[in-house]
């Protein structure tokens, strides 16, 4: 795997790789402590995404590296009008790695064309962002213990929410997976999303705009942002930003093993009633991400277990 | 209405009507200094009308181009007089500055000397996307 732009990049097995790598790390961190001494990590954040950004500096930390970048792209020479490819041309000559958030959709496989190191997509406008599904991907493993076999409602915003299209993906490869898909009309997962990843796949699937209809049925409940950033128009993103608010209320008929799953940061879609339920796997989900770079860090360098 | 038979060149046959001068400006046609004949609403058993563009001299087509436009067009290669090749043409896989992607948030919008790529991702409902954001070509 020279970069990571999408994850469709990675197969089913170099998924479970990096997920078994992943679990050794928590199990062992000892072991992990040096195996990047003396490489840099660069993070080139031509947005600001301070919690993407800070998981993957902790984790190139931990395993003994060092980083360096910008936070955004005011802070850069962007700003002075130079081109993805120029920037990625110049940044490979001081980092073995460089991790990229850009607002442009596709920049970080511009940027793949023309780097001599790994790149890795940390987030690309409304379209990929691999390492999120990954976290969450390990997070359904270790909470669950298996990736297949899940009934998983997706509720928020299904339409511009990149982590839910990429988990639709992702989870469209492994067997019995049953999608509830819980929005707004005005939020409703694109119909190319349903025709070219869950139809094709013969997945499963409802729609609904009650987020309790089928709580008693869910194994996972992943809740997303409604996003301002995504919006053109900022009375739609306020008729809709509260549409749903997760609370002890609307849990009373879910399961009790029900893993509870948001991608971060969090508005008011969950309630902080929800926070100390054992269910709340959100903060864990955070921690997992951070094991997962890690993994995933050591894949690109090359670097032996 | 009498239009010559051409030497050596090509009759790109079986356009769809209406699509002549479409295919004209994306050959670049205008810039060429021989004779180019565009017939526009001819009859055609199989199609009932159809426009038809001969070319009366040899020239590069960009095939993909002319497949991406209508895939169900024929070039007939003619040498000396004669039809030497029927070449039927298909969706192209990939197109190359044919088509600009529609995408405001698409990097191509501001990624200097970017060429524009599209990618044909369903051949039945003929999808492109483009190879950056993956935006369709047709929303």
């Amino acid at each position: 795997m020279k970069h990571l732009i999408d994850i469709k990049d990675l197969s089913v097995e170099e998924i479970d790789e990096l997920m078994k790598v992943a679990k050794d790390i928590i199990t062992n961190p000892k072991k992990y402590a040096h195996q990047c001494d003396g490489k840099i990590l660069a993070t080139l954040f031509f947005e600001p995404s301070t919690r993407t950004r800070l998981s993957f500096e902790s984790a190139m930390l931990r395993l003994g590296g060092n980083v360096l970048g910008f936070s955004e792209a005011s802070s850069s020479s962007v700003s002075k009008g130079e081109s993805v490819s120029d920037t990625i041309r110049v940044v490979g000559n001081y980092s073995d790695i460089i991790v990229m958030r850009h607002p442009k959709e596709g920049s970080p496989l511009v940027a793949s064309e023309k780097s001599k190191v790994p790149i890795i997509n940390a987030g690309d406008g409304g379209h990929n962002h691999p390492t999120q599904t990954l976290t969450d991907l390990l997070t359904i493993k270790c909470e669950k213990g298996r990736l297949d076999n899940l009934t998983i409602g997706l509720c928020g915003d299904l339409k511009f929410g990149r982590t839910v299209h990429s988990l639709i993906t992702a989870m469209s490869r492994y067997k019995k997976i049953k999608l509830v898909l819980i929005s707004p009309q005005e939020l409703n997962l694109p119909d190319y999303v349903k025709k070219e990843i869950i139809e094709k796949n013969h997945i499963e699937y409802v729609e609904t705009n009650d987020i309790e209809e089928y709580m008693d049925q869910l194994d996972i409940l992943y809740m997303t942002r409604v996003q301002k950033e995504r919006f053109f128009n900022e009375a739609d993103y306020i008729r809709l930003k509260d549409y749903y608010i997760l609370n002890q209320e609307k849990l009373k008929h879910a399961k009790k093993d029900l893993c509870i799953m948001h991608p971060l940061p969090r508005v008011n879609e969950i309630a902080t009633d929800v926070d100390e339920d054992q269910r709340a796997c959100y903060f864990k989900q955070a921690n997992y991400g951070k094991y997962i770079r890690m993994a995933l860090i050591l894949k690109m360098l090359g670097e032996k277990e | 209405m009498n239009i010559d038979t051409i030497k050596n060149g090509y009759v790109i046959d079986h356009l769809k009507a209406g699509k002549a001068m479409e295919v004209y400006k994306l050959l670049n046609l205008e810039t060429l200094d021989c004779q180019v004949a565009i017939i526009t609403n001819a009859k055609s058993n199989k199609m009932g009308k159809k426009d038809i563009i001969k070319i009366d001299k040899v020239i590069h087509i960009d095939l993909d181009k002319l497949g991406f436009i209508d895939p169900n067009v024929t070039v007939n290669i003619v040498k000396n007089d004669k039809i030497e090749e029927k070449r039927k043409l298909s969706l192209p896989k990939k197109i190359i500055n044919v088509a600009t992607c529609k995408n405001p948030r698409c990097i191509t919008s501001i990624e200097k000397d970017l060429d524009q790529i599209f990618i044909l991702t369903d051949e039945e409902k003929k999808i492109y996307r483009c190879k950056y954001c993956e935006a369709s070509l047709k929303d």
